[in-house]
């Protein structure tokens, strides 16, 4: 982060160690560290670190370290995280909790605090396992004032079992790989579960009723809504209106901490303690921007009175996409738009975020175990409003599926591409010095970033 | 043409999962391919039936869905117990598949009274059942879909299955079959989309619907070259 906190981290996380009070939970923490064992953790931090050298001389990923500490000693994530002076936050939901998790990390630097938080897309209690291992003293201490972590739905109840989240905020509950986790309702009961562990607040989208339902199972804990002004409400559709036409008219009218009140293609605009503030935002697509308002409510919800309202705001318009959220790629003078999508309401979400004029449009759908094994999702989605700008090309092991999902709305795409790597020299060949924007589902995202790396050099390319 | 064909979607808000909407979208499309106008009305808890209805499909649901699904399905089911028998063609996906039978027993011995326009039962069991699934049937050949469900189906005399699972679980996996038929109500747990990956079942429901609404019924040969590539490539992928 730059131009936002002059202060710079360090002295100023040394001030907020200072200001928190040291509360009952604090107590609990302390005996946490004592029970520390040093001398373990010290030699886990060792091997650990060794095997991080070890598998990135071979080009591994960042899982096997973790697994190392786990295996060694299962109780290392919970110690090291226990002495932090601000806890430890969780976020989930089933839909944007990258992007938003890197809102609030980013938030709360701008706020002066050091944070650590996990990298997504891996293993998750692995993956913070890793990534503590480069936050650690040679004693498996934390040096940190916060760790901010993205939680996968499924994983979330076991971590926060181990680990009490000081606060969490849950975003939403959209049918997501169902596969996986069975129902709806079950993943909504997930996040249920990780809003009891919570013993600071709980912070809740007011306008998804399933999430919304929660603050009635967590009392006494206290409950922050954020949500958005209901003249947006067709641009947000939560599951339910997503999945029949007429949609609800009774959405909970639960106060907002944060309300998104506005909305377009590159600003938005926010209204909180009684105030609308209109900022512009470089996170692309209107979803992010209620991401944004989830953030910001978690991060006033963290810091309470203390919060630097000016700087919440020029640091949550200088925050930029996660990669593949948006996140543009440079080739040749082509710009690469990689799109994640995974399911039927971010697939929606995304189309209603973008405009389809002046760019090349293609769908890469992947089936593998990451994706969905059942391509019927892409049923749930209206292609409708890509009739007039029309699609360059579909790829991926379901571009078949693609091809015949888009026959009927109306639409032939140019060209079917099963193979990746084709498709992309294909449409650089044909595009040039246009954006070619690619909705992808997971794996298909990480297969486009490969090739797209061996063509041009890629930051954050990891594992 | 000023006198569409009436396609009944019955509970979209509670009974629509897993592309169930690509069911009803491509019978209106196909229809209109045909030369025919076609018309989708929602029916959802509290509706009536539309007079004149052609086609009804209904589609799957999590299991709150289907719990406040069953009691409005009962004020239906005697209507659609009599347009059963007169013949009109229906389709019936997983959940409303299921509570078109007699009953179905939940696991904690729990029994949701369907309203047996079906002569079906199902048992929740432990296990899911999940995956692509191939079928075979001697009037539609080579049936392709995904199924996602608990419950276990047995087949009473009165239906006879859809199709003979090849890849996948089907009613019960014991006895091979999937799906079931009573006149020109067909029931199965194939989502998928069914209709698109398999329009030899789709141009079946819309012939029929045709054929009794206008007395004959001429359908055109469409090209299927897009869902002839999509069933081969799924006939490649892993279970
Ligand atoms: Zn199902």
């Amino acid at each position: 982060m730059s131009g936002v906190s002059a202060t710079g981290g360090v002295t100023m996380s040394r001030t907020w160690a200072a200001r928190e009070p040291l509360a009952v939970r604090d107590v609990d923490d302390r005996r946490a560290v004592q029970r520390r064992r040093p001398l373990l953790d010290g030699a886990t931090v060792a091997i650990g670190r060794t095997t991080r050298f070890v598998t990135r001389l071979w080009g591994g990923g960042t899982a096997m370290p973790g697994l190392v500490v786990e295996r060694l000693n299962p109780g290392f994530v919970a110690r090291a995280l226990a002495p932090l002076p601000f806890g430890v936050v969780v976020v989930s939901g089933t839909n944007g909790k990258t992007t938003t998790t890197r809102l609030v990390v980013e938030l709360l630097r701008g706020q002066g605090l050091d944070v650590f938080t996990n990298p997504s897309g891996s293993n998750f209690s692995r993956g913070v396992a890793s990534a503590l291992l480069g936050r650690v003293d040679s004693f498996g201490r934390i040096r940190a004032d916060i760790a901010v972590l993205e939680l996968d739905e499924a994983h979330g109840v076991h971590f926060v079992a181990d680990v009490q989240p000081r606060h969490s905020l849950l975003l939403n509950v959209f049918r997501d790989q169902l596969d996986r986790f069975g129902e709806i309702d079950t993943t909504a009961r997930l996040l249920g579960e990780i809003a009891k562990r919570t013993s600071g607040t709980v912070v809740l989208n007011r306008d998804d009723p399933r999430v919304a339902a929660i603050a009635d199972t967590v009392w006494p804990t206290p409950v922050s809504f954020f949500g958005i002004d209901p003249t947006l409400r067709d641009r947000f559709p939560n599951d339910d209106e997503l999945h029949s036409r007429d949609s609800d008219p009774e959405r909970p009218e639960q106060l907002a901490d944060v309300l998104l009140t506005a909305v377009e293609t590159n600003r938005a605009t926010f209204e909180f303690d009684g105030a609308r503030h209109t900022v512009d935002l470089r996170v692309r697509g209107s979803y992010n921007q209620l991401n944004a308002a989830a953030a910001m409510a978690l991060v006033r919800a963290i810091l309470g009175d203390a919060v630097d309202e000016r700087a919440l705001l020029d640091t949550v318009s200088l925050v930029t996409s996660a990669f593949g959220r948006g996140e543009i790629i440079e080739v040749r003078g082509t710009s690469v738009e990689l799109i994640l999508v995974k399911n039927p309401a971010s697939f929606r979400l995304a189309l209603e975020s973008f405009d389809p004029v002046d760019c090349a449009t293609v769908v890469a759908v992947n089936d593998h175990d990451s994706d969905s094994r059942d391509v019927s999702w892409l049923w749930d989605v209206d292609f409708s409003t890509l009739q007039h700008s029309g699609v360059a090309m579909v790829t991926g092991t379901r571009a078949a599926d693609m091809a015949l999902r888009l026959r009927y709305d109306g639409i032939h795409p140019s060209a079917v591409e099963t193979n990746l790597r084709r498709a992309l020299e294909r449409l650089l060949a044909s595009n040039s010095g246009r954006t070619i924007r690619i909705y992808c589902t997971y794996t298909a995202m990480l297969q486009l970033r490969r090739h797209l790396a061996a063509l041009t050099p890629l930051a954050g390319i990891d594992g | 043409m000023t006198n569409p064909i009436r396609i009944v979607h019955l509970y979209p808000r509670e009974m629509n999962i897993y592309g169930d909407r690509g069911n009803v979208l491509t019978l209106a499309r196909r229809l209109e391919w045909h030369g025919y106008a076609a018309q989708v009305i929602p029916v959802n808890r509290g509706d009536r039936l539309p007079t004149g209805t052609d086609l009804i499909v209904g589609g799957g649901g999590q299991d709150s869905g289907q719990g406040l699904v069953v009691c409005d399905l009962a004020r239906l089911g005697p209507d659609l117990a009599a347009m059963a028998d007169d013949a009109v063609p229906m389709l019936m996906v997983c959940g409303l598949y299921q509570l078109f039978g007699h009953a179905f027993r939940t696991g904690s011995g729990t029994i949701l009274h369907g309203i047996g326009v079906l002569d079906i039962e199902t048992m929740s069991s432990p296990r899911r059942m999940i995956g692509n699934v191939v079928a075979r049937s001697d009037d539609f050949g080579q049936i392709i879909g995904y199924e996602n469900h608990s419950g276990r189906t047995t087949l009473g005399p009165r239906v006879r299955p859809l199709g003979r699972v090849d890849v996948g679980v089907g009613n019960n996996g014991t006895d091979g079959t999937e799906g079931a038929r009573f006149n020109n109500l067909i029931g199965t747990y194939l989502h998928g989309s069914l209709l698109p990956k398999n329009p030899a079942i789709a141009d079946h429901l819309i012939q029929i619907a045709v054929r009794r609404r206008f007395d004959s019924a001429q359908l055109r040969t469409l090209d299927e070259s897009l869902s002839d590539e999509a069933r081969r490539v799924a006939l490649t992928r892993p279970r």
